[in-house]
This record gives C-alpha cells, structure tokens and sequence, in this order.
C-alpha cells in the first residue's frame, strides 16, 4: 500500500538507509505484484510519453471549442524577451504547451490528472535541458513525484470534483517541487517542505471551468502550478522550512476541498465559468441534439 | 491509488473522465457484446450530453467500440475509422432517472448477438457498468470478469465457482443480479487470474446458462 504519510515516508528512509525513490519504487513494485525492474521501466516510460508529447507539439492546432492552440508557441518565439528570464520562458510555453495538447486530443501523461498535464514536464523538460541530468535520475526523480502524489491522493484528493482546482493544479506543483528539490541533491526534509511551501501557496484554488472544458482558465493554471514549484523549490534548497508540516498542509487541502461549494468543484456554475463571457462562450458551443 | 494512477496513465486527452473513460466504456462494452460492433446507437446523458462534443467523448466511445485503447493517437478520427471499418453509430442524448452524470446507454448490434449496456465514467479513468439488458448491475471491469447470463435458478452460481477452483482461478468477487424471481439473471465474477477460454465454452453448454461473456481489459 501507499505510504500514508510524509512524516511515515521519512522515517522509514532514515530508518533503513534507504532513498526516498527506492522506497516508493519498492512499494508500487510490491502493490502490483511485480519486480521492481519493471516498475523502473514503466516510469522511464512515462518519462518518454512526456518528451513525446513535449517534441510533438504542433502550433497549428486547435481544440474543438477553438479555445485553445498556438499560445505556447507565442511564449517560445518570445522567450528571450521574458522578464523572469529564458529558462522561465520555457517552462510557461512548456506548460502552456503541453496543457493545449492536452485540450487538442494529442496524447499526454496525467499527472496527477490529464487537466494538470502541464506541470510536471514544464518543470522537469527546460530543468534536464538546463543541468544536462542523466535519465535514471530523471526517472527517480519521477518516482519522488509520484509517491507525494500518491500520499496527497491518500490523505486528500487530486480530482477537481472532488476537492477544485487546488487538488489538481496544486497536488501537481507540489509534487514536481518535491521532484526539483530531490534533483538539485536537496534533503527528503527539504522536498517535504518544498511540497508544503507549494501546496499552501495554491490552497483555495477552485475548479471553474468555462463551458465545463478542460481549457479556460486550466491551460494557464499549469504555468502558476510550474512556476509556483520552483519558486517551492528554491525557498525549501535555501534552507527555509516549512512552519505548517507536509502532511498537516494536505490535511487542511482536504478540509478547504470539503469546504467548497459544488459550484467551485468542476460544474461549471461558478467563479469565471459563471462570468458574463464565460457564460457566453459556453452558449455558442456546439452541443449534441 | 495505484503510484501509476498519479504519474499516468497516458493517455489522449483532455479529460480522464470524459474521454479516456469513455474509451473505456466503449471498449469494455464491446467486449461485452462479444463480436464486433456492426451497429451503435449511443445515448448521452448529464454531463456527457452537455460537455460531451467538447470533451471529444462522443469520439472516444466510438474509438472504444472499435478496441482502441485510451492512449491510441487515432481516436480523434474515429468516426472516420468507423465509417471505413463498416461501423454505422448514432449519437443522441437521452435524460435517464437516478443516473451518474457522466452516463451513456448503448444498443449495439453485432453479426449475431445485441446488447444494451448502461455505463458511467466515475473519474480518472474508473468506469462503471450499471445496467445490461435493463438488468441493474454494478461492476469497474478492473479485474478479468465474467458475466454470464442466466435463468434464474438454483445451482448456476455452484457450476461456475467449481469450475473456477478447478482451474486453480481464485474469485476476487461474485454477485448475481436479476430481473425478477424465476426470470433471467446477471451473473458478474471478478477473478484474480485471467480466465482460459475453454473455461468460457464449458459454461456455455450447461442448461440454462443463455450466454457467458469474458472482459479483461486491464
């Protein structure tokens, strides 16, 4: 089974020696009843699918709504002009990118959700090109991601039904924060940390979709989600740490979730979705008879 | 949830419940059906029938009637495919009482056999099958499963346990749903193991089971 918690998790690798990625590598190995060579390789296949998806994006492309298509592109030809600088530049038109294939009916890797596409590869594609990281560390990396996710998805949720946009959009930054702060060679304790900084920081956000399409405003909430997981990142390596512990930050996710009214929770009948534009938009969609 | 259920699964967008489970359903059903789907008439309730042309769910049925998986990079060309591969489909909306929002129905029709199946994509991909030939029933085909259709009578449930313990098959779950008493019976067994074909024609012959179908689309 999952680990039911960070502070169980951390424990555990202090306790046997053992790193993080090893012991959630051996726990899916275990759940799936498999050895834990073949749960290496489906990850590196998930590594793959994203590169993938990331090579194939086409500009020209437009969802079936005609929401989305063509903004990543427009920050890629822009991103030497960015003011948060070029790296920051490829992560928005990754996540921008990645999230309009998504809405275009290419193939990408949910993680956590096919909504929140973005995140992960908008970090973790410009950080590899960056540092030149060798891909059994990028798949341990994953590993790091996903098994946060997976103690989140425990604990709380990561639908947006169920718990908005800060189940989706945030459980997605604050696993690719624990994911980025594990390749800069920081501490568990600091990846902790990194996750919570990430999580708080998007506590709250609530799931309007326009028309109730995965595409207004879910495209550019995968940039905040990147951009916000570096930002994590960054504060948990420089030694900050985290007032509110990692699993008391999901705990309070989860109780905010609850909190919210269906309204907020992916049905379209509130926040931007329930705008004088949202709404128009959602009256000229095509629908079936 | 499976560590694959977070980082994963891969799939074509852009909803894991409205288009990768609607590929599901479509597959899961045509696995029901047991033959290739010849006709589809598929009805879309709630959310399915409001959001469904944006979400592509109306393509992603149809892409799952034809056995693509919900990775396939064909499935936003499936009508075409469809058309090509002598597949005709309707595609309506219907408003069905005490439904899932995220429900279809389907008639489907094959060279010899025809089913109507109720399904619902309860998110992330999960799928439910609520209701085949008007008879409810409650099953996510996440495990190899066997819906045999029976007469309601003593001794059917007796025929398929023996049968799987003699082929060392352990039963993760078995329910049996009806009609009426005495009328016909649903019966759904989740097993651990995939099931052997042979096991499938066995069944079949014995009296009063009307028809055995086998899903594992794991």
């Amino acid at each position: 089974m999952a680990f039911k918690s960070v502070k169980e998790l951390l424990e555990r690798s202090r306790e046997t020696g053992r790193e993080v990625w090893q012991l959630i590598m051996e726990e899916d190995a275990n759940d799936r009843n498999v050895g834990t060579e073949d749960s290496f390789e489906k990850m590196r296949s998930m590594w793959k699918a994203m590169k993938a998806s990331s090579d194939s994006y086409d500009p020209s492309l437009r969802s079936s709504s005609g929401l989305s298509g063509g903004d990543g592109h427009k920050v890629r030809e822009y991103r030497q002009k960015c003011i948060s600088g070029e790296f920051m530049g490829d992560v928005i038109a990754e996540a921008i990118g990645m999230a309009e294939s998504n809405a275009c009916m290419r193939c990408i890797v949910a993680a956590p959700t096919a909504g929140s596409c973005g995140v992960i590869p908008a970090v973790l594609i410009p950080y590899v090109n960056k540092y030149g990281t060798d891909e059994e560390k990028i798949v341990r990396g994953l590993f790091v991601s996903a098994g946060f996710g997976q103690i989140i998805a425990e604990r709380a949720f990561i639908a947006g039904a169920l718990g908005g946009c800060q189940a989706e959009i945030g459980s997605a930054s604050a696993m690719a924060a624990a994911m980025l702060v594990y390749l800069q060679g920081g501490s568990p304790q600091q990846s902790a940390s990194a996750l919570a900084f990430a999580l708080k920081s998007l506590l709250g956000l609530v799931c309007d979709p326009v028309a109730g399409l995965v595409e207004v405003p879910c495209v550019k909430r995968n940039v905040i989600g990147a951009v916000n997981a570096i930002t994590s990142a960054d504060m948990a390596l420089a030694g900050i740490e985290t007032m509110i512990p990692a699993d008391e930050v999901i705990d309070a996710m989860r109780a905010v979730g609850a909190a919210m009214p269906s309204s907020l929770r992916e049905t379209a009948e509130g926040g931007l979705a329930a705008t004088p534009t949202g709404i128009e938009i959602a009256e000229r969609m095509p629908v079936l008879k | 949830m499976n560590l694959f259920d977070i980082m994963g699964p891969v799939m074509v967008g852009p909803s894991s419940s409205h288009t990768a489970g609607a590929v599901r359903i479509g597959r899961v059903c045509l696995r029901i059906l047991g033959e290739k789907a010849e006709r589809a008439k598929i009805h879309f309730h709630g959310s399915f029938a409001l959001t469904g042309v944006g979400h592509g769910t109306d393509k992603a049925v149809v892409a799952g009637l034809m056995d693509m998986e919900t990775y396939d990079i064909r499935i936003p060309q499936s009508f075409e495919l469809a058309r090509e591969n002598g597949m005709e489909f309707t595609i309506d909306t219907v408003d069905l009482k005490d439904a899932h929002p995220n429900t279809v129905l389907m008639e489907l029709k094959g060279k010899s056999k025809s089913i109507k199946i109720q399904a619902s994509s309860l998110g992330g991909g999960r799928i439910s099958i609520d209701e085949i030939d008007n008879i409810k029933t409650s099953f996510t085909a996440e495990y190899p499963t066997l819906v045999v259709h029976n007469e309601d009578k003593a001794g059917h449930a007796a025929h398929v346990t023996k049968m799987l313990a003699e082929k060392n098959i352990n039963i993760a779950s078995l329910r049996s749903y009806r009609d009426k008493r005495g009328g016909f019976a649903i019966m759904v067994v989740e097993t651990d193991e995939p099931i052997p074909i042979e096991v499938i024609g066995e069944l079949e012959k014995k009296e009063g089971i009307i028809k055995v179908t086998y899903v594992n689309v794991i």
